[in-house]
């Protein structure tokens, strides 16, 4: 069996960021595995611009964004694999893959990167009840049909879910010609960045219905409409309220679930809040060696935050091949508390400068974000306004958290008003 | 009269609010950068967006495409028009120009992506 | 064009007397009103195969369920389908239910069913571990099975095809005249010609036996909703889970299936409509309500689809399975325990229309397995590499929630019956069927099937007719035909 030092599973912003972070930190046997037929992952179809401001300064689409990393990738002469599906992960890091050139193969890597992304949710997981005809897709494959395929999935839409890809879909349905009747949301608020819905949906005049959903979708060989309800604050719809809406196409936007299908064949233990590994501060899974970043960690808002937990995971795996690793006795453990849903990492096992990647469970205008240790305030930021949609950050430094080995650190929201400032 | 105008430069997503009196705007508040009050001022006078579609590749397939400057909103139908009756030979690489000066606005549309 | 046997509707049934037929030095064609095989009620149903317990004694339904279950694993072998005998259990949750299940035991064992078992509360859970503890007892049938019914339906078909059958599909016969030695089957304009004529048109059965002026029965279409949950769902259920029948059927059920996902339901609904499968809030919160009466820990968030089936329940309450003139037979009112008869309904027919004159000469040619088709999944390294070696299309993934690849869609679209349309691959591979249901996997599916049949991309279906998946290239005037 073949040895390889580092291999990233996916070859997408988080795959290729991670790739190029441990190639600068010293490790030079790598191999990217990707299963489509270019790199760039899922960036590659999302056409629109707005990618990159944080990182780069700049606005630039999705494949530009990538194009970006796989120059990189190209210029440090990192082996990738095109086309190639990684069928199988063990626990002692042997990765099974598949190609048509080369068949099946075995490696036994030093450290692994799990970078294989998310998926989105199907129709199934919304148990919307009605007929099975043709015309429902999720957002992303619509996505794919207009910006890589170039054609066109239907002509009347609506859009259940207003996640980002569902609201930039509702501007390229409408900029190719196809009319948008609504985006129906679930919740009392979008889950999409207000960006989005300024320019996609108010710009192009389409509503945005919250706390309304889908109750029944008709049609017998294409979807011929939909019945539509508003819901009460328990989320059931007011069937008084339903009302039918002709389209012929059904895009649904209703989340996105990490793709851990081969994490959990490694047995690495999982996060429920996250769906993803549960990880230290390097982005190490609690297998050692094995390493996740990007979407398949959890589900990210900005690719900017996918490059820069790339980085981290890449310098990790870097070290953790270069250096070997110690696993410190007494770790920070790291978990949400009140308003907040999840925190990553999970784990913090040395005292250094981290950033606490979190989202929040609702809306809120101005907000305390407070990190404590038992009672004890650790640190305390202000935000002028919180949304399940957009992640949040707190950076602790190293100097801090040094006082704090071996305990809890909870992050959680208070309400600026309780403190009267 | 005041009109609210949801900053988008970046994911705060600031709620600005402008103050007018006729055409003239007499104050801007909410914004919690200089890029926001840019951004609003130009919301009220000439609101404009980058325009991002795809252009059809001879052989097949589409290629990504974008303005390489905001262009003004309210004419984007017009330019989406134009960029479709457009058909580029490969080889194409990102920042290639595949229309100059589009429409006479001053702005190319250039290749998104590369297409060997 | 004259046939020796025309068979009406390519379901399971249609299609196994095809196969049986197929033996025999015939002239065969079945005709079909979908754009494919197994899409009426064959597509949406329970998928079990009863061990024979249930059915009156001294019904057709007795003799061919437990005829037919004894048939089905050797002909699952030679189909090259999936069949796995994992058992079934009629569990009661009442003490005084204990009563039924007594009385299900004397009629199994009247009927023939072998292996019968009463258990009681003790055994029953050290069976099925994770069943509701309010559960008591239950009937266990060791014979009773799961098969997929659909892959049992194209397989016989497909064996039938490559020994000589044709198969016409969207082909609905509108009008049957009588002539001189048979009858004639029109589609429209379009008409062919059989000397014997099996009507196993599922829920218009009543209406194509109209067409030759017998009304002696009526179809009532049944609608079953069903729920089905993904693989890590199926935790340690293995038998299938019937509660003690009412009279409505054998009641909702939870099952494992083939593919190791966890089958919900059916609800009963008897209905008018002959097309409406939608599903609806109702049956849907009804299906999850059993189960988790059934299995408490039962994780109904894994769900992946939601369908909904129509049984063609007779009105003499038994299969109907007669000649109202000579050389025209109804093979009708197939509804439950159909799946599991419909081995024993092929060879019975077939002996029915040679008592009726029908020459059975046995063709020596008969290939009595099915051309393989690769499972690549269950292959080893070594042979999934000689595959790949000989057709690298197997090396390229194209459905990565169930790993099916490229090689496989291909000869799902070339074998007999070659899928034309997407769920037909669909249920051909297992492509699309995993938990993104196609979200990755239908646009490029959907560019094989473009390429396999020489079509443009935007006359791919779902299936088939108006089931256009999109409207055609961007940037064009979308002008469909169903505008």
């Amino acid at each position: 069996m073949k040895t390889i030092d580092l291999v990233v599973i996916g070859g997408g912003p988080a795959g290729m960021g991670a790739a190029i972070a441990a190639y600068d930190a010293g490790v030079r046997d790598i191999l990217v595995l990707e299963r489509d037929h270019r790199l760039g992952g899922i960036l590659e179809q999302c056409i629109h611009n707005g990618f990159g401001l944080h990182r780069f300064k700049e606005e630039l689409t999705g494949p530009e964004y990538a194009w970006r990393f796989e120059k990189e990738l190209r210029e440090r002469k990192i082996a990738f694999r095109l086309d190639t599906m990684v069928l199988d992960l063990s626990e002692d890091k042997v990765i099974t893959a598949m190609n048509a050139e080369e068949g099946i193969f075995r490696i036994q890597a030093k450290a692994v990167i799990l970078a294989m992304g998310c998926r989105e949710r199907p129709r199934g997981a919304l148990n919307t009840p009605g007929t099975r005809p043709a015309g429902i897709y999720t957002a992303g494959t619509a996505q794919r049909y207009i910006n890589i395929m170039g054609y066109m999935p239907g002509k009347k839409a609506v859009i259940l879910g207003s996640g980002d890809i569902g609201l930039i879909m509702a501007r390229r349905m409408t900029w190719e010609g196809a009319k948008v009747e609504m985006v129906l949301e679930l919740m009392p608020y979008s889950g999409g960045l207000t960006r989005n819905i300024v320019q996609c949906l108010k710009d192009n005049d389409i509503p945005l219905l919250l706390s309304h959903t889908i109750v029944e979708i008709h049609g017998k060989e294409r979807v011929s409409g939909v019945t539509i309800a508003q819901v009460d604050e328990n989320r059931k719809p007011m069937m008084e309220t339903a009302r039918f809406v002709e389209c012929d196409t059904v895009l649904l936007s209703v989340g996105l679930l990490p793709e851990n299908e081969l994490t959990r064949k490694a047995g690495v233990p999982m996060d429920v809040r996250t769906s993803g590994a549960l990880v230290d501060q390097r982005r190490m899974t609690e297998i050692p060696g094995i390493f996740a970043c990007g979407n398949v960690l959890h589900v990210h808002d900005l690719v900017d935050y996918v490059s820069e937990e790339a980085e981290i995971a890449g310098r990790g795996a870097a070290e953790y091949i270069l250096q070997g690793s110690e696993p410190d006795p007494n770790p920070v453990t790291v978990r949400p508390g009140n308003g907040v849903r999840y925190t990553l990492p999970q784990r913090i096992d040395r005292a250094e400068d981290t950033t606490i990647f979190f989202r929040v469970t609702d809306v809120h205008p101005a907000v305390r974000i407070r990190v404590k240790a038992g009672e004890e305030t650790v640190l305390m930021r202000k935000r002028p306004r919180v949304a399940p949609g957009e992640m949040e950050t707190v950076r602790i430094l190293g100097s801090k958290l040094q006082g704090y080995m071996g305990q809890t650190l909870t992050v959680e929201l208070e309400e600026e008003a309780e403190h009267g400032t | 009269m005041e009109r609210e105008i949801i900053c988008t430069s970046c994911p705060m997503g600031c709620h600005v609010t402008v103050t007018m009196e006729e055409e003239r705007i007499i104050s801007i508040t909410g914004n919690t950068c200089a890029r926001g009050e840019r951004y609003a001022r130009s919301e009220i006078t000439n609101p404009t967006r980058t325009l991002t579609t795809t252009v059809a590749v001879a052989g097949g397939g589409v290629l990504p495409v974008k303005s390489d400057a905001p262009l003004p909103k309210k004419s984007i139908p017009q330019y989406l028009e134009k960029i479709h009756e457009v058909t580029v030979e490969p080889p194409v690489l990102i920042g290639d120009v595949v229309i100059e000066d589009i429409c006479g606005s001053g702005v190319n549309i250039v290749a998104a992506q590369n297409v060997i | 064009m004259l046939y020796d046997v025309a068979i009406i509707g390519a379901g399971v049934v249609g299609g196994l007397i095809a196969r049986e037929l197929s033996r025999y030095r015939l002239k065969i064609v079945m005709v079909e009103r979908s754009h494919d095989v197994a899409m009426g009620t064959t597509k949406a149903n329970s998928a079990i195969v009863h061990a024979g317990y249930d059915a009156e004694c001294g019904s057709l339904k007795a003799k061919l369920n437990v005829e037919g279950s004894r048939m089905m694993e050797s002909l699952c072998r030679k189909l090259g389908v999936k069949y796995l005998r994992n058992g079934s259990l009629v569990v009661a949750y009442r003490p005084q239910d204990m009563e039924r299940i007594g009385k299900l035991y004397e009629r199994g064992k009247k009927n023939g069913v072998e292996g019968l078992e009463i258990l009681d509360t003790e055994k029953l859970h050290q069976m099925e571990p994770s069943l509701s503890q309010e559960a008591v007892g239950a009937l266990f049938a060791p014979s009773g099975a799961i098969v997929c019914p659909y892959e049992l339906n194209i397989a016989a078909v497909g064996n039938a095809m490559d020994n000589g059958a044709e198969l016409l599909l969207d082909w609905e016969v509108t009008k049957i005249t009588e002539d001189g030695d048979g009858y004639t089957l029109w589609s429209g304009e379009n008409h062919l010609s059989a000397r014997y004529v099996i009507n196993a048109s599922g829920v218009y059965a009543d209406h194509v036996a109209a067409m030759v002026g017998d009304s002696s029965f009526t179809i009532r279409p049944r609608k079953g909703q069903y729920m089905l949950l993904d693989h890590d769902c199926v935790g340690s259920v293995t038998h299938t889970l019937f509660n003690v029948p009412n009279e409505l059927g054998k009641g909702i059920l939870v099952t494992p299936t083939v593919d190791q996902n966890l089958l919900l339901g059916p609800t009963a609904e008897d209905q008018e409509d002959r097309e409406d499968v939608s599903t609806t809030p109702e049956g849907l919160e009804k299906v999850q309500e059993n189960a988790r009466k059934v299995i408490p820990s039962v994780n109904l968030r894994g769900v992946i689809t939601a369908f909904a089936g129509l049984r063609a329940v007779g009105s003499t309450g038994d299969f109907i399975i007669e000649s109202p003139r000579q050389g025209f037979w109804n093979v009708a009112g197939i509804e439950s325990p159909g799946l599991s008869s419909a081995p024993a309904i092929a060879v019975y027919v077939t002996e029915l229309l040679a008592g009726q004159g029908l020459l059975l000469e046995e063709k020596e040619d008969f290939m009595e397995e099915r051309v393989a088709v690769h499972r690549f999944n269950e292959l080893s390294m070594e042979e999934k590499n000689r595959v790949i070696r000989e057709n690298p299309l197997y090396g390229h993934v194209i459905c990565r929630c169930e790993s099916i690849t490229e090689g496989e869609i291909v000869e799902a679209i070339r074998q007999n019956p070659g899928a034309r349309d997407l769920d037909g691959v669909k249920r051909r591979t297992r492509a699309g069927m995993g938990r993104c249901q196609g979200g990755f996997c239908g646009p490029l599916v959907t560019e094989i099937l473009s390429r396999e049949l020489g079509i443009p991309l935007e006359k791919v279906t779902k299936f088939g007719g108006g089931s256009y998946l999109n409207v055609g290239k961007t940037r064009e005037e979308h002008i469909h035909e169903n505008d």
